[in-house]
């Protein structure tokens, strides 16, 4: 594609990654807020290659021979799971998954305890899924091996984040200045969290929408601790003139905690409709990171319509994750 | 030890009698003899204490603190608990009775008692439950309770939800006097939250506790203590709100007393940036608003007191994910140092600090157990002596406290006790205090 023509190629046919990149100083993946713009454009450059060896006939190369990468998914998951496991075996490396179920955690089962099993066995890295916010954070303090957060509580999702910017670039020309909207479950969402440092870094106009109860706090005045966005209830406002219009997974329990008076009625004020989205930039692209709850939080109409890209996101998902890996053992080799 | 000592060339403030003067200070048989710019007639024997540069003031009295005894020994005891205490510049605390079993009748008051005896290095006294087993239910025997010598009653840690029960409790201390001292939460309201509600709780991704938590809390016990005329003591203010509402409730006359502690005069909701569980309190960290009102609060009289809710954990059960570690900040032995941060900024003067950790808070105790907070000739001799400006590092591994939970491990404080005297008799002394005796 044309659009992210100013992407430099990086050789892959050396065995071992290039320490070329002196830009990346990230030991660890905890969250994009220490990210810097050039630290992102590599992220996305390095994606790109990725994202050319995704399309050969055979689909691996011999990066992280001899790098042991272990799962470590403290809450339901098929995608990122998946994601993270195809990524990792394009790249030869050796992977191993445990799930734990999220109870345990409060059996009084340490976390640094199974932290400290795992990297026993040899983990380089762990890539990591967990129900409380700052779990990674924790982790990244006690073990030697990287840590990639996969997801934790309200906090984080940078690889999500990350996946939906390249996706964005894909499409678009530029992220600086894309009108960026984010509808849904805001507060509670790890993905909407990440998506606004990333994509504040690189100039975008995000404005998120939802319902009063499920609008993050204390947004009139962020600055210095989160970044600047637009807020509003009000959808349409919102969608008027978008390049890129987010969806976000609706927690049906949301309703039972007195957040909403019913699904029925958020669907009617906040869903993503045809209707809606024609208020939108012609061009406007429609994202949601799945999975999906058709007709409540985007009409089926719009998910599986033109304007959608949610499975280009899952594709890329795989060649953003098979990046970082790349560029964390590059660091790794480094040292 | 020998039967008297004497301190010398210090600087005694005592606020019970608006004292500030430069001068000796004799002590005999464990009670304060008499201050004078130059103590003359020393008997033999006397130990002497040189403490040029440094404040000798009343020992300090906490009115709010968890010593875990009965029941979380592996936090705190009794004598750890107190030792920290002393080094802290203690010489009274008040252990509340969030216990296993909780301190809800004469026998669990009696074993505290006994045990502060053999093994407390200072004077403990203890606070009672306000219901049965703190569940908010039914009236624990308050009678009882006030017989067997508790100086307040409270089920901290938890609010009464029930307002009926809470009035209920403070029409019934009206026999006996005591306060009622209320941990004011809505729990509904803070339902599972972490941190102070607003931007630090968003970008960390934690559930916050709203403001009005506490404030719609503190707003019910005033109305029931205007109702009942009953004493209402308000635990560990942290808001704006909080401050303004007590203000207002002193001005209508309610008998309404109210503490801070140290963490929440001096360290905001900035401290739980990187996820430190060792700051995470509650009530929570709030934010630097709410920190200027605290100080107001603390200068006009609406905050009568500061105290140190000392509260211990181990180390493991702070070492685990934001969400399920407990609450609360091992404050004794760093409660000295961090207050006088607002000494030096000029925040508030030395003799308000003093009097709010000394003579304050004995007057909320009472009388009834001993004369408390003063250097008043014939108290017993309960004293502090303090370095303003000592500079020093906190390294929890010296902490005499079980609990190393603290935000401030590492953290540089200007202030420190150099010595702590309990009826008469050093229970804590620095390496570099040197005694001498007078042949």
């Amino acid at each position: 594609m044309e659009a992210v023509g100013q992407i430099k190629a990086i050789d892959l046919k050396d065995e071992k990654p290039q320490p070329a990149q002196k830009i990346w100083k990230h030991k660890h993946i905890l969250d994009l807020d220490d990210f810097s713009p050039s630290e992102i454009d590599l992220v996305m450059q390095t994606t790109e290659a990725m994202h050319e060896i995704l399309s050969r006939p055979i689909k691996k190369v011999p990066t992280l021979r001899g790098k042991t990468v272990v799962t470590l998914f403290y809450e339901a998951s098929t995608r990122t799971r998946s994601s993270f496991e195809l990524a990792a075996k394009n790249l030869s490396a050796d992977i191993s998954n445990l799930t734990v179920s999220s109870s345990s955690v409060t059996k009084g089962e340490s976390l640094i305890d199974t932290l400290e099993t795992i990297e026993a066995l040899g983990a380089d890295i762990v890539v990591m899924r967990h129900p409380y916010s700052g779990a990674p954070n924790l982790a990244s303090k006690h073990v030697k091996a990287s840590i990639i957060n996969a997801g934790d509580g309200w906090h984080a999702h940078p690889t999500q984040a990350l996946l939906d910017m390249y996706t964005m670039l894909k499409h678009k020309n530029s992220i600086k200045n894309l009108k960026v909207t984010i509808i849904g479950d805001i507060i509670h969402s790890r993905v909407a969290h990440s998506n606004i440092w990333s994509l504040t870094k690189m100039g975008a106009e995000v404005t998120i929408c939802a319902p009063s109860t499920l609008l993050p706090k204390g947004m009139d005045n962020p600055q210095p601790y989160f970044p600047k966005v637009n807020v509003t209830t009000d959808i349409d406002k919102a969608i008027k003139g978008a390049d890129v219009v987010m969806g976000l997974r609706l927690q049906l329990e949301r309703q039972q905690s007195g957040l909403l008076p019913s699904i029925r009625e958020y669907s009617r004020l906040y869903q993503i409709t045809e209707e809606r989205l024609s208020k939108a930039d012609n061009d406007v692209i429609v994202m949601h990171p799945g999975p999906v709850n058709e007709d409540v939080e985007i009409a089926s109409t719009v998910a599986h319509g033109d304007k959608s890209v949610i499975n280009e996101q899952v594709t890329n998902g795989v060649a953003v994750r098979m990046a970082l890996f790349y560029l964390l053992a590059g660091g790794s080799h480094n040292e | 030890m020998n039967k008297s000592m004497l301190i010398k060339n210090s600087r005694i403030i005592d606020p019970s009698q608006d004292l500030d003067v430069i001068g000796d200070l004799l002590i005999t048989d464990g009670k304060i003899k008499e201050i004078a710019p130059d103590v003359k007639k020393i008997p033999t024997d006397c130990t002497i204490l040189d403490a040029k540069g440094m404040i000798v003031c009343p020992g300090f009295v906490d009115f709010h603190c968890h010593l875990r005894q009965p029941g979380f020994e592996e936090k705190e005891t009794i004598a750890t608990g107190s030792k920290a205490a002393a080094k802290g510049g203690f010489t009274t605390i008040c252990c509340m009775p969030n216990t296993d079993p909780a301190l809800d009748n004469k026998a669990t008051i009696d074993f505290i008692k006994a045990t502060s005896a053999l093994e407390a290095c200072i004077r403990v006294l203890p606070i009672g439950c306000i219901t049965k087993g703190r569940k908010g239910l039914e009236l624990a025997d308050m009678g009882e309770l006030a017989e067997a010598g508790v100086v307040a009653l409270s089920d901290d840690g938890s609010t009464i939800a029930d307002s009926r029960i809470m009035k209920q409790a403070l029409e019934y201390s009206l026999i006996f006097g005591l306060p009622i001292s209320d941990h004011c939460e809505d729990a509904m309201l803070s339902n599972g939250g972490q941190i102070n509600e607003g931007i630090i709780a968003t970008r960390l991704g934690l559930r916050g506790i709203p403001n009005a938590a506490e404030e719609n809390v503190i707003a019910r016990d005033i109305g029931l203590a205007k109702l009942t005329g009953a004493r209402i003591h308000i635990c560990h203010i942290s808001t704006e709100g909080s401050v303004e509402l007590v203000r207002n409730a002193k001005k209508d006359g309610v008998r309404i007393t109210a503490e801070v502690t140290p963490h929440h005069l001096t360290m905001d909701e900035e401290m739980v940036l990187d996820f430190d569980t060792n700051a995470k309190v509650n009530p929570p960290l709030r934010t630097k608003k709410d920190i200027a009102a605290l100080i107001s609060g603390l200068k006009d009289g609406t905050i009568d007191i500061i105290a140190i809710d000392h509260a211990p954990h181990t180390d493991n059960e702070k070492l685990c994910e934001f969400a399920i570690a407990p609450f609360g900040i091992s404050g004794f032995e760093t409660a000295l140092g961090s207050l006088m941060k607002l000494v030096h900024n000029r925040d508030i003067e030395i003799s308000l600090l003093i009097s709010k950790l000394t003579a304050m808070p004995a007057k909320i105790i009472g009388s009834k157990f001993s004369k408390l907070g003063t250097l008043k000739q014939g108290a017993a001799a309960d004293i502090t002596i303090f370095d303003p400006d000592a500079e020093w590092t906190v390294d929890t591994k010296d902490f005499y406290s079980k609990g190393k939970n603290t935000p401030l491990n590492c953290h540089k404080l200007k202030g420190r006790v150099m010595a702590t005297i309990f009826n008469g008799k050093v229970v804590y002394k620095d390496k570099s205090v040197k005694l001498g005796v007078k042949a």
